[in-house]
C-alpha cells in the first residue's frame, strides 16, 4: 500500500445548489500506483470531472469536499492548508484541460506561460527557465519560433500541445487530463493521444485520463475506472474490462457504441435516462436501467466487491 | 431519378473586415466552405457526409434545405430545381424537407410546451389545429418514445433531458410526414448511453415513414452504422464517395485512409494500420493549390500541387478525387 501514488478513500463531493444537494461524487475509493494511467470514464454528470478537480482541491463553489481522504504520496491532501496545496498544484500534480484556449491567458505569449510556471516553483534564472521552456515546447512538437506567439495564433491541436507542455513543465508525479481531446477532430485527437503516450514513457508520471469516450481508452490506459451517477461502479485493468466488463452498466455501454471494426453490428441501447443526482434512485443507482435488476437492487445499495485480482465491481451479481 | 441531386454546389462566406480594412482595401476574402460538391441520394437511402470540423458538411446540409443560399450550383429535389425557390413555393418545399439540428438545447423554443413545439409546423402549414393537431402530436410523441405522451405534451423543454429533447426535435421534423430529412450531427451532444437509442429510433422511423436521410457526422463509426452511402469531405470538397461497404473495406483516398485509421476502437485486441498525418486542416480562406490535401498527403507529387483532381468514378458506386488513384 505504501507504493501507491494516490489513494482515495470514501470521497464525497457535494454541490450545495439552490435546488438541493447534488451528490456529484459519492463515496468513491480509488488507488493508483506510480506511473500508472487510469482512464476515468463516465457520462456527463457522472462526477468524473468533479473527482479530478477534487484531487487538486479545485472543486468550484458551491461544491465542497464533504468527507473522505485523498492520500497522495503519503500526504492527505484534504488536510493540507491552501498554502501547502499550492505547492503541490502544478509542481507535483498538474492538469490538462479540455480547451486550453480557456485556460491560457490570451494576453500572454505562449513561452511566457511556461516560463512563469517554471519560475513560480523553481529557483532558476529567467534564461534558464526560457531554455527549459523551449525544450519543452519542442518535445510537444512546437517549434521554438513560436515561443513569442499568442494563444489565439494557435490551432486547437497546437493549443492542446501547449497545455500538455505546461502540465509537464515541472515534471509532476501525476497529471490529470480532463477530456484533453474532446474538442479536437479525430486526426488531431489521434496525434495528441500519441504524444501523451510518448511523453508518459519519457517522464514516467502517473496519469488520470478523464473522458466520456470509452473508445480512446485502449492503448493508453492501464486501468479503467467507470463512474455512474457519482459512484465508481467498476475498476479493472483495461484489458480485462474490454474483454469482459463485469458491471451491467459497463457491459451495456460497450454494446451501445458503434465500432468501426465491426461490419454488421447490432447496437443495443440502455433504456431510461441518467439519474438526477439530487434525488438518486434508491438502492443501486443503475437499477432503474439495469436488465438484471432485482428487488434487492432497488432497495439496497450494493457493496463494492473485489473480483479476482484487484478488480472492483459495485454490483450484487458478484 | 434520385430524390436529391446536388450539382457543383458552392457556398462562399465573405470574411468580416473591420471598418478600417474596408476603407483601405477593396479585396474581400471568402471562406470557401463548400466548393463544388456534387452527389445524388436515392429514395429510401441514408446518405452520410462525414469529415472534420470546417470541411463544409454542415453548410452543405443547410444549403440543401435552403436555410442559406448557395453561391453557385444547383439542387434538385424529386427532379425539380429548388435552388432559387422562395416565398410560398419554399414553404411548400419545407413540408417535404426537414432538418434535425445538432444541439437540442438550442433548437427548441424554451417558452413553448413540447406539444406546441412539435405541433407548430402543423399550424404553419395549415394542416391541423386544435384537437386535431393535439391528436397528431400525441401520436408522434408516442412514436418517438416519449411516453406517456400526455405528460410530455404539457412539459417545457427545460424539464427534459438531452436525449428526450432530441426525440422532440425528431418528432417535430417528422410531424409533417416529409420525404427527406437532413440530420446534422443528431447524436453528438447527447449522453453516450442515449445515443444508440436515438440512432435506432431514426432507423425505425425511416422504415416506418419511408424516409430518406442526409446524415451529417464527424464520427465515422456512427456513419458506418447508419449509412448506405457515404461521402468524405475535406476543405469544402468531396474526396471520396461510395457505398458504405466499399468506403470502409477498400478506401482509396489517402485522406480517407488516414481518417479511418485515426478512429478510436473500443477494443484493445484490435491491431490496426496506423497512418499519422502531420499538422491540421489548413484554412479554407486560402486553401492549398491543386489538391487541397497535398500539404499533408504522404503520396503527394508535383501534379498534386498544380492540378486539382476531379472526383472520378473508379468502380460502380465508388468515386475518388486523387491523382494517385487509377
Amino acid at each position: 500500500m505504501i507504493s501507491d501514488l494516490l489513494r482515495i478513500e470514501g470521497l464525497r463531493v457535494y454541490y450545495y445548489t439552490r435546488d438541493g444537494v447534488v451528490m456529484a461524487v459519492d463515496n468513491v475509493d480509488l488507488f493508483m500506483k506510480k506511473g500508472e494511467t487510469i482512464g476515468l470514464v463516465g457520462e456527463s454528470g457522472s462526477g468524473k470531472s468533479t473527482l479530478g478537480r477534487a484531487i487538486l482541491r479545485l472543486v468550484p463553489p458551491p461544491g465542497r469536499i464533504i468527507s473522505g481522504k485523498i492520500v497522495f504520496d503519503g500526504l492527505n491532501l484534504t488536510e493540507l492548508s491552501e498554502e501547502e496545496m499550492r505547492k503541490i498544484r502544478g509542481k507535483r500534480i498538474s492538469m490538462v484541460f479540455q480547451d486550453p484556449m480557456t485556460s491560457l491567458d490570451p494576453l500572454m505569449k505562449i513561452g511566457d506561460h511556461i516560463v512563469e510556471t517554471i519560475m513560480a516553483h523553481e529557483t532558476l534564472t529567467r534564461e534558464e527557465a526560457e531554455e527549459k521552456a523551449i525544450k519543452l515546447l519542442e518535445q510537444v512538437g512546437i517549434r521554438s519560433e513560436r515561443f513569442m506567439d499568442y494563444p489565439h495564433q494557435f490551432s486547437g491541436g497546437m493549443r492542446q500541445r501547449v497545455g500538455i507542455a505546461l502540465a509537464l513543465a515541472l515534471n509532476p508525479d501525476l497529471v490529470i487530463a480532463d477530456e484533453p481531446t474532446s474538442s479536437l477532430d479525430v486526426i488531431v485527437q489521434f496525434q495528441i493521444l500519441d504524444l501523451m503516450k510518448e511523453l508518459k514513457n519519457l517522464y514516467g508520471m502517473g496519469m488520470i485520463l478523464i473522458t466520456h469516450d470509452i473508445s480512446i481508452i485502449p492503448g493508453i490506459a492501464d486501468k479503467v475506472a467507470l463512474m455512474y451517477a457519482g459512484q465508481l461502479v467498476e475498476f479493472a485493468d483495461a484489458k480485462s474490462f474490454f474483454n469482459e466488463p463485469l458491471h451491467p452498466y459497463g457491459k451495456a455501454l460497450l454494446e451501445s457504441i458503434p465500432n468501426i471494426q465491426h461490419s454488421d453490428q447490432k447496437l443495443k441501447y440502455i433504456p431510461g435516462n441518467p439519474p438526477d443526482l439530487i434525488n438518486p434512485p434508491k438502492g443501486c443507482r443503475f437499477s432503474p436501467r439495469c436488465p438484471y435488476a432485482t428487488e434487492k437492487c432497488r432497495e439496497e445499495e450494493p457493496p463494492t466487491i473485489m473480483v479476482g485480482h484487484h478488480r472492483l465491481v459495485k454490483c450484487f451479481q458478484y | 431519378m434520385p430524390l436529391l441531386k446536388v450539382v457543383d454546389l458552392k457556398k462562399y462566406f465573405p470574411v468580416q473586415r473591420s471598418f478600417l480594412e474596408r476603407l483601405l482595401s477593396r479585396k474581400i476574402d471568402y471562406v470557401k466552405a463548400v466548393d463544388g460538391v456534387s452527389f445524388e441520394a436515392e429514395k429510401g437511402e441514408v446518405f452520410s457526409i462525414a469529415g472534420e470540423s470546417g470541411c463544409g458538411k454542415t453548410t452543405t446540409g443547410r444549403l440543401i434545405v435552403r436555410l442559406i443560399d448557395p453561391t453557385g450550383g444547383k439542387i434538385f429535389f424529386n427532379g425539380i430545381d429548388i435552388t432559387s425557390l422562395s416565398g410560398e413555393e419554399l414553404r411548400k418545399l419545407r413540408k417535404r424537407m426537414q432538418i434535425i439540428f445538432q444541439n437540442p438545447y438550442a433548437s427548441l423554443n424554451p417558452r413553448m410546451k413540447i406539444g406546441e413545439n412539435v405541433g407548430h409546423p402543423l399550424e404553419i402549414h395549415g394542416i391541423a389545429y386544435g384537437r386535431e393537431k393535439e391528436k397528431l402530436v400525441m401520436e408522434m410523441l408516442e412514436k418517438v418514445g416519449l411516453q406517456p405522451a400526455s405528460k410530455f405534451y404539457n412539459a417545457y423543454p427545460h424539464e427534459l433531458s438531452g436525449g428526450q429533447r432530441q426525440r422532440v426535435a425528431v418528432a417535430r421534423a417528422m410531424i409533417l410526414k416529409p420525404d427527406f430529412i437532413v440530420a446534422d450531427e443528431p447524436i453528438s451532444m447527447i449522453d453516450v448511453s442515449l445515443r444508440a437509442r436515438i440512432l435506432e429510433l431514426m432507423i425505425q422511423l425511416k422504415e416506418e415513414l419511408d424516409l430518406t436521410y442526409l446524415f451529417i457526422t464527424h464520427d465515422l463509426a456512427v456513419a458506418k452504422y447508419i449509412s448506405d452511402k457515404i461521402a468524405i469531405m475535406y476543405l469544402g470538397k468531396i474526396v471520396e464517395m461510395g457505398e458504405k461497404e466499399v468506403i470502409f473495406s477498400d478506401p482509396k483516398h489517402p485522406y480517407t485512409n488516414a481518417l479511418l485509421s485515426a478512429v478510436p476502437v473500443p477494443d484493445p485486441n484490435v491491431k490496426r494500420k496506423r497512418i499519422m498525418l502531420k499538422g491540421e486542416v489548413p484554412s479554407p480562406i486560402n486553401p492549398p493549390s491543386g489538391c487541397r490535401f497535398h500539404t499533408r498527403c504522404p503520396l503527394a507529387t508535383d501534379i498534386c500541387r498544380r492540378e486539382e483532381p476531379k472526383l472520378v468514378k473508379i468502380d460502380d458506386n465508388h468515386f475518388v478525387a486523387c491523382h494517385m488513384v487509377k
